[in-house]
């Protein structure tokens, strides 16, 4: 052979089999997923390139590329061959992080600290976890309440965003169910850092959450980030945390068919919707939403160009949120543009970290005047 | 029991595969402590002719009037053994086979426990063996009359090749015509024949047939009975226009003011309310599609009968139920050719311009929707054609499989594409599968034509432009995988090589017939390498894409493969039927009549004067329904009998 090992380390690629499996040995090297990739809309991102050289064993741990994807599960869900290329560079990212062969992104380093010292990547303390929710009359969860209400770590501590977590927490208390919510005691799901390879830090932070659910007796988890969702029903059981996990916008349409919640105003607004990645591609739920904002009096439901199936990424998922993308590469960019296109004045998201997105795309953008960025929860919270 | 029981008990190595795994000479040590052996040896491979010699030496030497073989399942070699101890003298139902490798070698890792198993296997056989008792083949005659289900070039095919020796044959075929999917295609790779041109002599042949009972526009709706005594009963649709009387001038269609798409063309043109589906129909006989004739919709118009000089239209006509009387079938039901409105992201049925396969035959067709000129939705002729390969197939997502003819015929497009315009043609592919005679050449032949072959599947077809140059095309996004770039190809047509699928409607075929599908939904032959036209059902054959995806010259070679088959059944005239049946004594027998409705193969009458059920042999299939439900224990199920089956339990248990 004349090809080279990159990185010639036996220990280094047999780790990379034991952590990524037989994942990518099924490729037969089409290039689907490098079409699909939303990446090459900006900048080249040769992902089918990149299994290749996992299948080879010639991966360059160095490549800054092994830091690019965003986790979007486009590329996997066209894939002809079952191809699960979100968890191939998860995993080759964990030999990263755990091998020490390449070099982290110093922003995630930092976050990867964040979650280790205080349980969430803004590092903000565990006892303010709570204080979103002072005012509002929300009581702590204690065993025999019906739902524990689980808002995102950045709907928790980011000011900008607990509006959101407060629209929730409103509507809950209109419909008169009955929740609480966990404090200090409850980290970070740990989504984005598993993506980000560190393995170890995920599971410290699940297995937390986990008996702290445990321990205040939870069953039914209302939660308002897809990444929550995701990781709670698909990451946490095979950790033995089997909760019963329902995403806002699925607990509205239940409220709204049981008249436990009304609407008494109209929201006479054009309205487009962000289909998350998490809720999306990852949970099939592309109905739930759309239903949601449907039932606003007056409200008008207009689609992107791409959407369902076909959505594109806001950009942040796969711990990217915490990495600097380049202006001119941000797909949030690209998707608001598309979003102005059909005439909508508010740009309605179901997850803080399109939010947080489509907020600094807004800005940077300068369209504050001629388009909003609402979770679904603040639009119901308007008109009951 | 008549003379001292001597049973002889053979171990197979089958070379590695049980050998591998299970300690041989083990079992056959614990073989010789068996009850009534007298003899245990192993041999690498039984089924051979020294492995055969083997046995029948020592039933002669030795005396032996039992034998046992411990090898694979009885499926393939039961019949070799059961002739070579008759060959030697003793019945064959005096023989017993343990699978020890199908259900032992193969099925672990564990040589011990592989074993064990073994040794058991082997003990139930020798403890069932000894109370064999010997049965005698029966021989009844085969009805050399054969139905042929489904009228695309299988089925036509099989139907003259059997028909040309002088046996009837009933073709039924549900559409109102025969030539199935072959007479849609405008050309056949690689050698280009008009496909019509080749077709349409055969079908005419078969309309013309005296040894042929063709039935269109008909379905079998029951099959009973088995191998050389089938009965099907067929609906015959009502066409509402007497076949006898029916001159095919065509008035009628000309003067029927309704309209409906033609389901030849796919939509693409347009048929009237009563119709023949293509201008060389075989039965040229047209029919009146109720769905869209105004008579039925509305009870006003009859202008076909106005028209038609001979009286041959009958608004009065009902479906006509007939039965006939068959000793073989073999259903030829063809496939359905993947609709691929679910892969979103290619645009078919959103943009005009993304076409399939199928309807590309249609365009390229001198007699089809645009006479055979190769245009866009807007009738102008395009300057750049993209060809998608592998779409439904080689997919977990549709089809797991490849569908064998999407590269060739999409090589054909190439041909007629360059032959007929002067677009550029690329073939977007993610491996060129060009395995056949004269397959690799015809693609050699179209390098040199100048078509683009780019390797990558694609991604997405979009009409959202980027540049000046992209403005009103459709654009083929995907990944050069050769180049390891990305692309974006602007072309104004996009041709979809769309999968071969089972027919929506194989699961209730299948069960109409009493045979299997597998997990890709086609039918499955008896074996695939071996037994690749005959099912599990005796009698019963199956040939050309019902099977699963293939092209025309091995569709061919299938159907007459399955009509020689048939021929072989007719020309023997007989079939020996299974000697493992059912009996009642009449005695025990309290008439209570549970068997009689059981029995599925309705073996089992019922005797009025003597109040008590009876069994007939000729019809008995020995499946053992009415043996296990009979409340007074009255039925013995030969070779199955209660202390047979005892004997070996304990042999397993022991």
């Amino acid at each position: 052979m004349v090809v080279q090992t990159v990185s010639p380390s036996p220990e280094t690629l047999d780790f990379m089999k034991e952590v990524g499996g037989e994942k990518f040995e099924l490729c037969y090297q089409c290039g689907l997923c490098t079409g699909t990739c939303p990446w090459n809309r900006v900048r080249s991102f040769m992902l089918r390139k990149l299994i290749h050289q996992a299948q080879l064993g010639l991966v360059d741990f160095e490549d800054e590329d092994l830091w690019t994807c965003v986790g979007c599960k486009a590329c996997v869900d066209r894939c002809p061959r079952g191809v699960e290329v979100v968890d191939i560079m998860r995993d080759l990212r964990r030999v990263i992080v755990e091998a020490g062969v390449g070099k982290v992104p110093d922003s995630l380093r930092l976050v990867a600290k964040n979650f280790a010292a205080v349980g969430n990547p803004l590092g903000e303390p565990r006892e303010t976890r709570p204080d979103w929710a002072k005012d509002l009359g929300v009581k702590t969860y204690t065993k025999g309440t019906e739902i524990l209400y689980f808002p995102c770590c950045i709907q928790t501590y980011d000011p900008s965003i607990q509006r959101v977590a407060r629209a929730a927490a409103n509507i809950l208390n209109k419909a008169d169910v009955d929740f609480g919510i966990l404090g200090a005691e409850v980290s970070c799901c740990g989504e984005s850092i598993r993506k980000s390879g560190s393995e170890s830090v995920f599971q410290s932070l699940a297995r937390n959450n986990i008996e702290a659910f445990t321990k205040a007796g939870v069953n039914k988890i209302v939660v308002t980030s897809p990444h929550c969702y995701h990781t709670f029903m698909q990451e946490y059981p095979e950790l033995g945390g089997n909760f019963e996990v329902i995403h806002l916008s699925q607990y509205l349409n239940e409220l709204i068919n049981e008249g436990r919640l009304k609407f008494t105003k109209e929201l006479n607004k054009k309205v487009t919707y962000q289909d998350s990645c998490c809720l999306g591609r990852y949970a099939g739920m592309y109905d739930e939403p759309r239903q949601t904002l449907k039932s606003i009096p007056g409200l008008e439901l207009l689609e992107m160009w791409e959407y369902r199936e076909n959505s594109l990424c806001c950009g942040g998922c796969a711990g990217r949120l915490w990495m600097e993308t380049k202006k001119g590469e941000r797909f949030s960019d690209l998707r608001l543009e598309q979003a102005l296109e059909t005439g909508a004045s508010i740009l309605a998201v179901a997850c803080p970290y399109c939010m947080l997105n489509f907020e600094d795309s807004v800005l940077t953008s300068d369209k504050g005047d001629v388009i909003e960025i609402r979770d679904i929860a603040e639009l119901v919270q308007e008109v009951i | 029991m008549e003379d001292k029981v001597r049973i002889g008990v053979y171990i197979c190595h089958c070379g590695a595969n049980i050998a591998d795994t299970v300690d041989i000479q083990q079992v056959v040590d614990f073989a010789k402590g068996l009850d009534s052996v007298v003899v245990a040896r192993e041999y690498k491979f039984m089924c051979s002719d020294p492995g055969q010699n083997m046995i029948k030496e020592d039933i002669k030497q030795l005396g032996l009037n039992r034998a046992v073989v411990a090898s694979c399942s009885p499926l393939m070699h039961e019949p070799t053994f059961r002739r070579a101890v008759q060959e030697a003298g003793i019945n064959p139902y005096l023989f017993e086979m343990a699978n020890i490798r199908e259900h032992c070698s193969w099925v672990t890792e564990d040589h011990e426990k592989a074993t064990e198993k073994a040794k058991r296997l082997v003990s139930a056989a020798v403890k069932r063996v000894y109370y064999h008792q010997p049965l005698e083949i029966r021989e009844i005659p085969v009805n050399p009359n054969t139905l042929i289900v489904g009228g695309g070039i299988a089925g036509i095919q099989a139907a003259l090749e059997i028909a040309d020796s002088e046996h009837k044959v009933y073709l039924v075929e549900r559409d109102p015509s025969i030539g199935g999917h072959m007479i849609q295609f405008d050309k056949t790779f690689p050698t280009l024949d008009c496909s019509a041109c080749i077709l349409t002599p055969k079908m005419t042949a078969v309309g013309a047939h005296p040894y042929i009972e063709l039935m269109t526009y008909s379905e079998v709706e029951e099959i009973s009975g088995f191998i050389g005594n089938f009965k099907a009963r067929i609906r015959k649709k009502a066409r509402f226009v007497d076949e006898s009387k029916c001159t095919s001038c065509g008035v009628c269609q000309e003067k029927c003011p309704w309209k409906a798409d033609s389901e030849f063309d796919l939509g693409l043109s347009k048929r009237k309310a009563i119709y023949t589906p293509f201008a060389q129909a075989v039965p040229n006989i047209p029919v009146i599609d109720k769905e869209y004739c105004a008579y039925f919709l509305k009870g006003t118009c009859r202008a076909c009968e106005k028209f038609c000089e001979v009286g041959a239209i009958d608004f009065e006509q009902v479906d006509q139920v007939i039965e006939v009387d068959i000793g073989n079938i073999i259903i030829t039901t063809g496939y359905d050719a993947f609709d691929p409105t679910p892969i979103t992201q290619y645009g078919y049925g959103r943009f005009d311009n993304v076409v399939t396969g199928l309807e590309f035959e249609r365009i390229c067709n001198a007699v089809g929707p645009t006479s055979g000129k190769i245009v866009l939705k807007d009738s102008s002729e395009p300057k750049s054609i993209a060809i998608i390969h592998c779409v439904g197939s080689r997919d977990e997502n549709y089809h797991e499989y490849c569908s064998r003819v999407c590269c060739m015929y999409a090589l054909k497009y190439s041909h007629l594409i360059k032959e007929r315009t002067d677009a550029e043609v690329y073939q977007m592919y993610i491996d060129m599968r060009c395995f056949g005679k004269g397959y690799e050449e015809f693609y050699k032949r179209l390098s040199e034509e100048g078509v683009t072959f780019i390797r990558g599947k694609v991604a997405e077809v979009t009409d959202r432009a980027i540049n000046e140059d992209e403005k009103g095309k459709l654009i083929v996004c995907g990944e050069d995988t050769l180049l390891g770039t990305t692309m974006r190809v602007p072309v104004d047509m996009v041709i979809l090589c769309i999968a071969l699928e089972a027919r929506s409607d194989a699961k209730e075929v299948a069960k109409l017939f009493s045979i299997s599908q597998g997990a890709d939904g086609f039918f499955i032959e008896r074996h695939p390498k071996l037994d690749p036209v005959a099912t599990m059902t005796d009698g019963i054959f199956v040939a050309g894409c019902c099977q699963g995806p293939k092209d025309i010259p091995d569709t061919v070679a299938q159907a007459s493969a399955a009509a020689t088959r048939v021929l072989a059944l007719i020309s023997k005239g007989k079939v020996e039927m299974e000697a493992a049946t059912a009996v009642i004594d009449e005695e025990k027998c309290s008439g209570c009549q549970i068997c009689n409705l059981l029995c599925p193969y309705s073996a089992i009458s019922f005797i009025e004067d003597k109040e008590v059920s009876r069994v007939n042999e000729a019809l008995c299939k020995g499946c053992g329904t009415c043996a296990a439900a009979c409340p007074s224990g009255a039925i013995t199920h030969k070779h199955f009998t209660t202390e047979e089956i005892m004997a070996e339990i304990e042999g397993v248990l022991a």
